[in-house]
């Protein structure tokens, strides 16, 4: 496939914001190693972790071979500003509640995107969705059940997920900010576009709360936190790069 | 891959892969394991596709570094290349007969056969590999590895592992 160079810089775009996301949300769901409230959740949100930063590396790969830097600098290296990951997923990792709901309305988008891009015509990435999709079926697996045990669970329990979703929902709605290369992704079919993507992701998680009597608050009423895609983030994405880069920092040549 | 449509040095280096064992899984062989997808020979140039099981899984390297000094081993090529490709996906339905006796004899059980779809009830089915019970309970679909989930026999009372279905 022959790409002009609008069409590689849409591609790079999208790359960005796929890759930083599966990076950073890789990194906070790491950060429940060792503090899980029961073993086996321990264990999943590592092993999450584990295939969410395994996906970065691979599509900071195809970065990589449509002429950016390699894996470990474009990771290593680069500032908050210049990362394009949504700021939901730079939110520090908070009660296991606020865990859960992320884990759960942000995977549900991910696995919609990536069956969506398994048939995209920019074959290198589409080979990727359809690898990405059975292992983020998983995850998926694990928050819709965690999310309906809960609400289906006791009073507590069924307010602190709602309380979550509520709270956390201007931030889930800002997965699907907008870039400016928009109409170049969707007329060349390489994908079919964020606002197409929240209304599947909106009926899609919206069906399942429903389901267990929870509610999801609408869109109209809704106010996106918008801005990450742009490298423009909250505090708190800073203090964790200086702290995953900490090692790199001190020897970036250092071997294994 | 189709082993019979391999030229004869083909042949060679596939069966030396057979040799070559997963890190993590001893006595799975990896053309067993079915993430060897390519075997090309011209000249004297060798070249070998891989595909990862787990995009993250961290044996990825070394499992290229082994092929790679398995096949210059042989020393038939003066040219080796080791590639790690996307372009086959791996599904747990690439696991050979030979394979999956190998993962029961680890004490893991072999992942189910072209499932229609994947969901808890399907991974709650997981019988045993000790006792062969199909009485058994889903801990976690997630394990010591990518590729592992956690189980426990009410019949013969053992925890044990299961190697998930991907498709």
């Amino acid at each position: 496939m022959n790409l002009n160079e609008n069409q590689i810089n849409a591609l790079k775009d999208l790359l960005y914001k796929m890759a930083d996301d599966q990076l950073i949300i890789g990194h906070r769901n790491s950060e429940w190693t060792g503090l899980g409230p029961v073993l086996e959740e321990d264990i999943a949100f590592s092993s999450m972790a584990q295939d969410k930063i395994g996906q970065s590396y691979q599509l900071y790969n195809l970065l990589h071979e449509l002429g950016e830097s390699d894996p470990d600098t474009v990771a290593f290296t680069r500032n908050a500003e210049q990362f394009h990951c949504c700021d939901y997923v730079c939110h520090p990792i908070g009660e296991y509640d606020f865990s859960l709901v992320r884990h759960f309305l942000f995977d549900n988008a991910e696995l919609l995107k990536f069956e969506s891009l398994a048939s995209s015509t920019f074959e290198p990435m589409a080979m990727l969705a359809r690898k990405f999709k059975g292992e983020i079926k998983y995850h998926v697996m694990h928050a819709n059940t965690w999310i309906k045990q809960l609400a289906q669970g006791n009073e507590e329990s069924k307010a602190r997920i709602q309380n979550s979703i509520n709270e956390s929902f201007d931030l889930a709605l800002g997965i699907f900010e907008e870039g400016e290369y928009e109409q170049e992704l969707i007329s060349n079919g390489f994908y079919k576009g964020e606002r197409a993507l929240l209304e599947l992701w909106y009926n899609h998680v919206k069906s399942i709360v429903e389901s267990v009597g929870l509610t999801l608050p609408s869109i109209q009423e809704s106010q996106a936190v918008n801005g990450g895609r742009q490298g423009k983030h909250s505090e708190h994405l800073q203090p964790m790069l200086t702290e995953m880069t900490e090692v790199y920092s001190i020897d970036p040549a250092a071997e294994w | 891959m189709e082993v019979s449509q391999l030229n004869k040095e083909e042949q060679i280096i596939y069966d030396a892969l057979s040799e070559v064992m997963d890190p993590e899984i001893p006595g799975l062989a990896i053309t067993d394991l079915g993430i060897v997808t390519k075997i090309e020979v011209s000249e004297k140039a060798a070249y070998v596709q891989l595909t990862p099981t787990f995009s993250g899984c961290p044996a990825l390297k070394i499992i290229e570094d082994m092929v790679k000094e398995k096949v210059n081993h042989l020393q038939l090529f003066e040219d080796v290349r080791v590639e790690t490709s996307f372009e086959t996906q791996w599904t747990t339905d690439l696991i050979t007969e030979e394979g999956r006796k190998a993962l029961k004899k680890h004490g893991l059980t072999p992942p189910m056969q072209n499932p229609e779809y994947i969901e808890l009830d399907v991974l709650s089915e997981t019988p045993c590999p000790f006792c062969d019970s199909k009485n058994t309970t889903l801990k976690s679909p997630f394990g010591p590895t990518l590729c592992r989930s956690l189980h426990y026999c009410n019949n013969c009372h053992q925890a044990f592992e299961g190697f998930k279905p991907v498709m």
